[in-house]
């Protein structure tokens, strides 16, 4: 029985790993949904790291197709071969690639397979793939092959909800929804990092970096990476305490819009600056 | 009854399916949860509700449920409020060797009895039952060797119900507005796949029946690509009236001009007339009509202001609002010939829709396009009937 305890590099609450062992034990995907930059993608690495399992990564762009997941035909290759090279082409299993999906079903041990940000691709993306991930095997109509897994895969698939998913997928799908992290949480994920960072800098960085994000009208809130980022800029400048107090050094790297430096600069110095923004209706 | 969960959750208008109903069966048959109804909340949270927008009515249905379930997790912080309240016991030498000779299994036996006869309920000194300040083998602050210490240590974790009755993603709630992001989430729904770009895909077909034709010699034929994009009609009213919503107006500009490869947007004053406006500021404009006849027909068209005017600014020939403007065709006539021209075309109004009935131009407007509120749920709506060319029905 697999069951997942978390890695020393990577921080979890212990809902999500409540949530992925639910996943694994029902043999069901678990999606992950949450802000970006709240560390979707590192939990497949982390999940394969501490269950010893090899991790199988699926990116997905907007234009790929479940079909490429399953396996590819390269006809480019044949045609090319059956006009300029001596080989022999009526062998198609030699033109025949296993996409990821297809090499964790084939795979002789039990693997992770991380399908990053599902979103990206076509609405009718995960329908294509809603009956290979249920059954575990597919049809290669060229070979006449089926490719069954062995083993089923640990799936995991993030999505940063740019679009919606279809309904009989999600009823397939264990979700956990990342929310971002409170200051308790934030500070053990710095101190991962930044195992010797001093205590009253890393405050002061909190404080900072929360009043920052808790601005609406920013377009883009500065996410976990960012703030490591940031963290990393004041250690290698060697920003003192009092400085970044008084004000915020390389803002450049927590905020990366110009609109967004300036509604920061325009709103006073304080905690306490009025935040003017239209939030709710209620407002009218 | 546990099925009341089921049905309380659809109530609330989580939509959970036998399939995801069933899976949780599934997992408490596994005992998943662990026998706590803390992780028990976060199971079927992860196995029954798909987007974070409906957690809080997950919470409101779980609490329905569940809100008179006590648990050990309830019974130990209520204990712990009662401890607090006595001082230390001090006991004798010889006290102390009378409850020492109490053996562990027996204190265990004992303190299950007792709570399940609720005895422990804010109980101060005393032999037998928990409470605080006794010489009973239960309870803290008090003497005894072989006793068993509770709600001494800080609870960690909340129990099940506190943390649904926190209700702590009530701002996912899809009825307020985001920032930019949503807006951009939503507006993206508009993208589908048109044929664009480099051609750079190869089409097999056309490619055997070109080498074909060539007599075997290798022809390659490419196509274009497809690829996400969308065209999208974006006018809105710059109006005096329209000033308190011009940092929301804003905002959708910006989502839909990050999002949308092929957008035409153009400003007007209160109502369209003969010109469109480039610029805010009116400097420079297009002839409506010209627009109207050069601009493909697929574009979609999102109309954005507040439909409040003065009637005649409506209906009557030079009924504009600025006096230097004349128009000869009252605005309700070019409205008109917009919602004839495109297909796709709505009016998306930050006013709230209760309102609108009580403002005659309002009404008038309505009629003539299908109308949303200028809300992250009002543009999902709107951005679905842009597309699918239904308006979906909506929840009260």
């Amino acid at each position: 029985m697999n069951y997942f305890t978390g890695t020393d590099e990577y921080v979890l609450s212990q809902e999500l790993k409540d949530n992925v062992n639910v996943a694994i034990a029902l043999g069901r995907p678990l999606l992950v949904k949450g802000e970006p930059g709240t560390g979707k993608t590192l939990l497949a690495h982390s999940i394969a790291r501490g269950l010893g399992k090899r991790l199988l990564v699926w990116n997905i762009k907007s234009t790929t197709k479940a079909q490429e997941g399953l396996y590819v035909y390269d006809t480019v290759q044949r045609l090319n071969d059956a006009r300029f090279g001596g080989k022999d082409v009526s062998n198609i299993k030699q033109y025949i690639k296993l996409g990821k999906l297809g090499e964790s079903f084939a795979s002789e041990e039990q693997v992770v397979l991380l399908i990053d940000e599902i979103d990206k691709a076509d609405i009718e993306f995960p329908n294509d793939l809603l009956h290979e991930l249920d059954i575990m095997n597919f049809y290669i109509p060229e070979t006449g092959e089926t490719i069954a897994a062995q083993h089923r895969p640990i799936v995991i698939i993030t999505s940063n909800s740019e679009k919606e998913l279809p309904d009989p997928f999600l009823r397939r799908c264990v979700f956990h929804y990342i929310a971002f992290p409170d200051e308790e949480l934030m500070e053990r994920i710095v101190r991962v990092h930044f195992p010797d960072i001093e205590k009253k800098l890393l405050r002061e960085c909190l404080k900072k970096f929360y009043w920052i994000r808790q601005f609406d009208m920013l377009r883009k809130k500065p996410s976990t990476s960012e703030l490591v980022d940031w963290i990393q800029a004041l250690k290698i400048g060697g920003v003192s305490i009092k400085k970044i107090e008084d004000e915020i050094p390389f803002i450049g790297t927590l905020l990366k819009k110009k609109e967004d430096i300036d509604v920061v600069a325009n709103s006073g110095k304080t905690h306490y600056a009025y935040n003017s923004s239209i939030r709710t209706r209620d407002v009218y | 009854m546990f099925i009341n969960f089921f049905f309380n959750l659809k109530a609330q208008g989580v939509p959970v399916s036998i399939h995801e109903w069933m899976a949780l069966h599934e997992a408490l048959v596994l005992n998943l949860n662990d026998v706590s109804l803390t992780k028990f909340y976060y199971m079927a949270r992860a196995i029954l509700v798909k987007n974070e927008v409906l957690y809080d009515r997950y919470d409101i249905a779980f609490l329905d449920t569940f809100k008179d379930v006590e648990t050990t997790d309830e019974l130990l912080e209520q204990i712990l409020e009662g401890l607090k309240k006595v001082k230390e016991l001090h006991l004798t030498e010889e006290e102390k060797r009378q409850v020492e000779k109490l053996n562990l299994d027996e204190v265990l036996r004992n303190f299950e009895e007792q709570l399940r006869q609720g005895h422990y309920k804010n109980h101060v000194g005393g032999n037998k039952a928990i409470g605080t300040g006794g010489r009973s083998t239960q309870g803290a602050w008090g003497y005894n060797p072989a006793g068993i210490r509770i709600g001494q240590g800080v609870s960690r974790h909340k129990s099940a119900v506190q943390i649904a009755e926190k209700r702590e993603f009530k701002n996912y709630s899809n009825q307020i507005i985001l920032d930019t992001r949503q807006m951009r989430v939503a507006l993206s729904h508009l993208r589908s796949l048109l044929p664009i770009g480099p051609e750079e895909h190869l089409d097999v077909e056309q490619t055997v029946d070109a080498t074909s034709k060539n007599a075997g010699e290798l022809e390659l034929i490419w196509k274009k690509k497809e690829k996400k994009a969308a065209k999208l009609i974006l006018l809105m009213d710059a109006g005096g009236s329209m000033t308190p919503y011009a940092r929301l107006v804003e905002r959708l500009f910006s989502a839909a001009s990050s999002q949308i490869s092929k957008l035409k947007y153009f400003y007007f004053h209160n109502c369209i007339y003969q010109d469109l406006w480039k610029d805010i500021e009116r400097s420079e404009s297009i002839s409506t009509v010209d627009f109207l006849k050069n601009t493909d027909k697929d574009y979609k068209l999102i109309i954005v202001g507040d439909a409040e005017m003065a009637p005649s600014e409506l209906t009557w020939a030079n009924g504009a609002i600025d006096y230097w403007y004349h128009n000869d065709i009252p605005g309700i006539v070019w409205l008109q010939r917009l919602r004839e021209t495109f297909k796709y075309s709505l009016w998306l109004n930050p006013i709230p829709q209760r309102s609108w009935d009580y403002i005659q131009t309002t009404r008038m407007i309505k009629n003539i396009f299908p109308m949303f509120e200028l809300t992250l749920e009002g543009l999902d709506e709107a951005i679905k009937h842009l597309i699918s060319g239904k308006v979906l029905q909506k929840a009260v």
